[in-house]
């Protein structure tokens, strides 16, 4: 047997050897990370994952994997010419993710679907179909990167921080992130639609989604309450201070630090003018269906704690605690902070200083501190407390 | 030889040079089967033509033969156009038909797929004069078929009408509708070597069949819009080489059970489903506990091999068999099977890839599971 070089995926065989499942939604990206690798000679084999009942969707330009992604993925396949399969995860899709959507906001909490999406029916269930297809890689159109390591596998932010997708990967473990290449990792946006065009892809000019793919209106609520019925209870809004503001139809319509939309506009001071002191959701009370407000300082939080931690760093923090930069939310710049782990996957995150808005149901994702761009992983925030002094 | 095996008859069958040659030599003549003039005549002479070969298939009156766009619209027809109000079917017929009578009575069937004739009674006792029995002959995911002869005979001594979906036996088994005794046959041409988008009603002698779709009045009234006349000349010649080839389908039956033999001898993850019981000569649908049919589809299609799991949708996406279901309720084999569909172009060669690439996937997939 000959022995090969490492290829472009770090695999030790000629490309044509090399079985490539790409995971295409039909977008740009994923088309054309399936096409650089088609380009390049690999055995690419393209899959598309029906995930939800489109008919029942809105059929809508801009969100992920809609009805109609599925025929622009399979027109990709054909003019690049490598066969492309359409999986059914309708099930399973509604099972692990959209389910968990629907009871995560019924807590009282903002859940992050596309984590659970790419943590089960993506990484986990596509990842095995994969492997049964003799695959060597799977690859996604992601933005991240992945770096070999003197310890293996490492995850790190893409090199475009517009696009960045790290947030929505750190629950990938390591041994998925052995079989995963993210080919777009280290590319520039306008460098993928480059790409596009070259190929002479239609979709070229498509939209990036922006969506949760199947609430593609935006209106969550509305699917909660399709989903649930009855589970929606109105309830009452309260001040901090405990003065009752008004009503509500149901938790499921705020999340903690939304400012519009209460309903209730600011209190007017003592001379009357109003608004002068702008109200936000600072907790969720699913149990007494209750929606409390208050001032922006009241959202101020030094403590985070997290659960099924998943650790990309080299040595767990432990009791010791080691120095991270933490994203609370996909769209915050990181904080400064300390992680400290316990053995049960729970950790507790010491900001340096307070962050505002902090939900349960989003994801803490830390990276390392400084220049570097490394993930070291993350986990699922469970809770918060004021200061360091009142913990 | 090449390079791809084709074992998915039962979706499609590839086109017989008989057919071929009969719609070429029928794409020059211009002529449309309604007009006066002599290019209409000779439009006209060869759809009876068509007429009499289809009829000749499955020992139907020429007369009987109602050509629409194919096995769907044909099963649409009779379950709307028989004039019963009350429909009885099984729980393994296809979609052109569950999904046109979606409030039809739907009979349980036996492990083995074949229908269970005492619900049948039962479902008639009351009287049939109002109802129409509509059960396939062959089913396209199992090959099982059907007792047709005695579904017709419980059928009449109620009063009801019995329809067949015959689409995927005629061609593959003898069809004898006179003897069987059905009243209303369901063909599809591309089944047996046709072209696609062609089909037939076959509607016994002296019964009434309302039109759903009215018009210019083609096919006696029966079914309106012109002809699609090289299609149905397609069809024709079709029909009557399959007819001819009849006896061919004992050397296919031969190496679909030369698969199956490969099957029973992997090892007790496989199940062949309706092994049990009469089948097509061609069909063998086999389960591989824990593999995801749809996988498996994958993986063949990726080693060369044409094979189908379920009922694909226009996506391309794979339900779920409702056939094996109603066979096996429950049953987690019904996800992990896929149909084996072979026919006259298959050879001996076909079969030892088919089986080694069968085997091949039995054996990693058992070692997975390990």
């Amino acid at each position: 047997m000959t022995a090969h070089t490492l290829n472009s995926l770090g695999i030790a065989k000629a490309p044509k050897d090399t079985r490539v499942v790409v995971a295409m939604s039909g977008g740009v990206d994923s088309s054309v990370t399936a096409a650089l690798m088609a380009e390049q000679g690999y055995d690419v084999v393209g899959i598309t994952l029906q995930l939800y009942d489109h008919g029942a969707a809105l059929a809508k330009k801009g969100a992920c994997c809609a009805g109609l992604d599925i025929h622009d993925a399979r027109n990709v396949a054909d003019a690049l010419g490598f066969p492309h399969y359409v999986l059914d995860y309708e099930s399973r899709f509604r099972q692990e993710v959209i389910d968990d959507f629907a009871d995560s906001y019924l807590r009282g909490e903002t859940p992050i679907p596309c984590v659970r999406c790419n943590q089960t029916v993506k990484f986990r269930d596509l990842l095995a179909t994969a492997r049964e297809l003799q695959a060597d890689v799977l690859c996604t159109g992601h933005y991240v990167r992945r770096i070999e390591g003197e310890n293996g596998a490492e995850l790190h932010r893409a090199i475009d921080p517009q696009k960045d997708q790290s947030y929505f990967l750190f629950a990938t473990t390591r041994e998925q992130l052995d079989f995963l290449r993210f080919p777009l990792g280290g590319m520039e946006k306008e460098e993928t639609r480059e790409h596009a065009r070259r190929f002479g892809l239609a979709i070229a000019d498509k939209p990036d989604s922006q969506d949760i793919c199947f609430v593609p209106n935006g209106r969550y609520a509305e699917l909660v309450e399709k989903l649930r019925p009855g589970a929606a209870e109105p309830g009452e809004i309260v001040h901090l201070d405990g003065t009752v503001l008004g009503r509500h139809k149901g938790i499921i319509h705020y999340t903690i630090g939304q400012r519009k939309g209460l309903g209730i506009g600011g209190r007017r001071d003592e001379d009357g003018n109003p608004d002068t002191d702008a109200l936000y959701v600072v907790r969720l009370d699913p149990a007494a269906s209750k929606v409390v407000v208050g001032p922006r300082e009241a959202l101020g939080r030094e403590i985070v704690y997290v659960d099924q931690l998943n650790w990309l760093g080299d040595a767990l923090p432990g009791e010791a605690g080691i120095p991270i930069e933490v994203k609370l939310r996909s769209a915050t710049r990181p904080a400064t902070a300390r992680i400290y782990s316990d053995s049960e996957g729970r950790g507790r995150i010491l900001l340096d200083t307070p962050q505002h808005g902090i939900a349960r149901g989003q994801a803490a994702v830390f990276y390392t501190p400084g220049e570097s761009t490394r993930v070291l992983g993350g986990g699922w925030i469970t809770g918060t407390e004021e200061s360091a002094a009142a913990a | 030889m090449s390079d791809r095996v084709y074992a998915d008859y039962n979706a499609t069958a590839p086109l017989r040079d008989e057919a071929r040659s009969a719609m070429i030599g029928a794409m020059d003549a211009v002529g449309n089967p309604s007009s006066v003039h002599g290019a209409g005549r000779e439009a006209r002479a060869l759809i009876e033509m068509a007429r009499r070969q289809v009829a000749g298939l499955i020992g139907a009156a020429p007369q009987s033969v109602v050509f629409t766009s194919g096995g769907t619209e044909a099963s649409a027809l009779a379950l709307k156009g028989c004039g019963r109000s009350r429909i009885i079917t099984s729980a393994i017929e296809h979609e052109a038909v569950l999904a046109a009578v979606p409030e039809a009575v739907r009979l349980p069937v036996d492990a083995q797929g074949v229908l269970d004739l005492d619900a049948l009674q039962a479902a008639l006792s009351g009287g049939g004069a109002d109802c129409l029995v509509s059960v396939q002959w062959a089913n396209n995911e199992t090959g099982v078929l059907q007792p047709i002869d005695r579904i017709a005979e419980i059928a009449h001594e109620h009063g009801a009408l019995f329809h067949s979906d015959a689409v995927q036996a005629a061609g593959k088994i003898p069809v004898d509708m006179k003897a069987a005794g059905v009243d209303l046959l369901s063909l599809s041409a591309h089944k047996m070597g046709g072209p696609a988008g062609v089909g037939a009603l076959v509607v016994r002698e002296g019964l009434d069949l309302k039109a759903v779709q009215s018009g210019g009045g083609q096919e006696k009234g029966r079914r309106s819009g012109t002809e699609n006349k090289i299609g149905i000349i397609g069809f024709g010649a079709a029909a009557e080489a399959s007819l001819a080839a009849l006896e061919d389908w004992s050397r296919v039956s031969a190496l679909r059970d030369r698969f199956d033999a490969a099957v029973r001898k992997a090892g007790n993850g496989a199940r062949i489903f309706s092994s049990g019981a009469a089948r097509l000569p061609n069909t063998s649908c086999v389960s591989i506990s824990g593999a995801r049919g749809e996988t498996q589809v994958i993986a063949m299609d990726l080693a060369g091999i044409a094979v189908s799991s379920g009922s694909a949708c226009s996506s391309g996406k794979v339900r779920p068999s409702h056939v094996l279901d109603a066979m096996d309720p429950g049953s987690p084999d019904a996800e992990t099977a896929i149909r084996v569909s072979i026919g006259w172009e298959t050879t001996e060669e076909d079969i030892d890839r088919l089986v080694a690439a069968w085997c091949d996937l039995y054996n990693r997939s058992s070692a997975d599971q390990q």
